[in-house]
């Protein structure tokens, strides 16, 4: 699905990463893990296209990231769901029409979308929210809203930047499960974070690969967790 | 543009329309521009119309008739207008050349002299009116002619004192068009100005809407949409307005000369109402370039 190929990235003030080879296979679970400052975030705007790597190549659905226009980036687009880790709203719109921004633009019928979008409300507990506006919600409830907005044009890669990092461990739980149950559906995950107990509890429910960057590198980490 | 794509931006789509926060601010100085713009434009189309009417009408009138005059005594006036009738007739581009009769004479003196006056008696000059055809004739050629043959004959064509009127009628109607160009090219630069401070004031937006997938065309369509309309709708307004003005204007006259001249004829009237649709054109135009520039800048 994404593959990054000897990729080095460097925002000016020096390398971050270098030479960095991943590949996702379709229906994996991988988790993005390292110390904070370390290139995960990164690491997730490469693989998505919002970055482009200075060195290296980064393919998605057998394309060439680089050679994408912009309008064939905003395609790509539809095809990866985000879960931002500031997840970005409208804010003059309520939470319902956010989550549905991503079909609103692709200028899907809503008419036809609106049970699903209930569904989809209800499966990550919005629906006594749906009238209200972004900057109304919790940090938890922003995250759960941005997890919902990434899935609703069912895209086969989904890529959450610390899904879990403004909510208690018991919410954590329930993203988690929300993330293992489209990873059965056959969805592609990749999941950046720093907390070690989701990772194990992760571990316990799906077959996830962990992987950490440490001095600039990617590497596969072991069974040590 | 496409029917369909022109369909989409009038009626628009709800859903797409929301997705851009309603800016109060530059949607009120957009409309109020717009209606201002199109105001003025109605009145730089009244000018320019009517100095045009005024401009052909006067070079029509004063192009085709000439008088001659003969100013001979009694006893030889009648056979040097004899005479001079014969040159006119023998005159290529001439069309008709005809004596005025003592009674015209009389009643075109009447008001400075009263009617009782015995003109055949007074050394009266004799009138002759000279009617040219399409060519025209060479009024050099026959001012030659007629003072070595009838040496009392004076060609008056009026070409005189016509030509700076003329001008001065076609001056003002280009000045008319020059003003309807600069109205057109003022309001796309305030349609930029606006639509460049919509899209910086919305940088979020147009970031999140890309980061969901949105394609550049749909973003720059909601503001262009929004611009457009506002446009039309400003300008309808202004025209309005200005038609009536143009409308209450008194009636063309005689005695008022110019003036009075100044609005539109018959299918004239139909002709602001262009302005709009114009307004919207040049407003479309400047948001779809602005908001295109502005999106090829972000990567
Ligand atoms: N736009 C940018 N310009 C310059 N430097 C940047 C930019 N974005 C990030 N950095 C720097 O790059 C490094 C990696 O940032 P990144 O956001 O990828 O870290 P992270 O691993 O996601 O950290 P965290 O766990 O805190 O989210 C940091 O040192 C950061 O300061
Ligand atoms: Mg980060």
């Amino acid at each position: 699905m994404i593959e990054l190929e000897n990729v080095g990235y460097n925002y000016g003030g020096g390398e971050l990463l270098t030479n960095v080879s991943v590949k996702l296979a379709p229906g994996s679970f991988h988790f993005l893990t390292g110390p904070s400052g370390a290139g995960k975030t990164t690491l997730l705007k490469l693989c998505y296209g919002a970055l482009t790597p200075t060195s290296g190549r980064v393919r998605a659905f057998n394309m060439d990231v680089q050679g994408l226009d912009r309008d064939q980036m905003a395609h790509l687009r539809r095809r990866v769901g985000v879960v931002h880790q500031d997840c970005r709203f409208l804010d003059h719109l309520p939470v319902i029409e956010n989550i549905a921004l991503p079909l609103i633009v692709s200028g899907k019928d809503l008419g036809g979308e609106e049970a699903n979008l209930r569904e989809l409300l209800n499966w990550v507990g919005l629906s006594s929210r749906a009238d209200a506006l972004p900057p109304e919600l919790s940090g938890g409830e922003r995250q759960r809203a941005a997890l919902a907005r990434s899935v609703i044009l069912s895209p086969d890669v989904i890529i959450a930047d610390e899904p879990t990092g403004n909510v208690d461990w018991e919410m954590s739980q329930r993203l988690l499960q929300l993330l293992v149950e489209l990873n059965r559906m056959g969805k592609t995950i990749l999941v950046a974070t720093h907390d070690m107990a989701l990772i194990r509890a992760a571990k316990n429910q799906v077959q996830a690969r962990v992987l950490r960057i440490s001095s600039k590198q990617l590497h596969l980490a072991g069974a040590d967790l | 543009m496409s029917e369909g794509r022109l369909r989409k931006l009038i009626i628009g789509d709800a859903q797409a329309d929301r997705v851009v926060p309603p800016s109060g601010f530059t949607a009120h100085l957009t409309l109020f521009a717009s209606g201002a713009m199109a105001f003025l434009a109605v009145f730089a189309l009244a000018l320019s119309l009517a100095s045009g009417r005024l401009a052909d009408r006067w070079a029509e009138e004063l192009a085709r008739a000439a008088t001659l005059r003969i100013n001979a005594p009694l006893e030889q006036r009648d056979a040097q207008t004899r005479q001079a009738l014969t040159i006119l007739n023998q005159t290529p581009g001439v069309a008709s050349a005809r004596a005025l009769s003592s009674e015209e004479q009389a009643a075109l003196l009447a008001p400075w002299f009263g009617s009782s006056l015995p003109i055949d008696r007074l050394p009266v000059p004799q009138l002759i009116e000279v009617i040219e055809d399409e060519q025209g004739y060479d009024s050099t050629g026959l001012r030659l002619r007629l003072q070595a043959e009838v040496p009392g004959a004076v060609l008056d064509d009026h070409t005189r004192w016509r030509a700076p009127l003329v001008d001065a009628a076609r001056a003002l109607r280009r000045l008319g068009a020059v003003s309807i160009l600069l109205i057109a090219g003022a309001m796309a630069a305030m349609v930029t100005l606006a639509a460049n401070a919509a899209l910086a004031a919305n940088a979020q937006v147009i970031e999140v809407l890309r980061l969901v997938g949105a394609l550049d065309s749909y973003i720059a369509h909601a503001f262009v949409r929004r611009f457009t309309l506002r446009a039309l709708g400003g300008s309808a307004a202004g025209v309005a307005l200005g038609m009536i003005g143009v409308w209450l204007m008194p009636e063309a006259s005689n005695e008022g000369g110019f003036l009075t001249g100044l609005g539109f004829q018959g299918w004239g009237w139909l002709l602001p109402l262009l302005i709009p649709l114009l307004a919207a054109a040049v407003a479309f135009m400047a948001t779809t370039r602005a908001a295109n520039k502005r999106l090829g800048d972000l990567t």
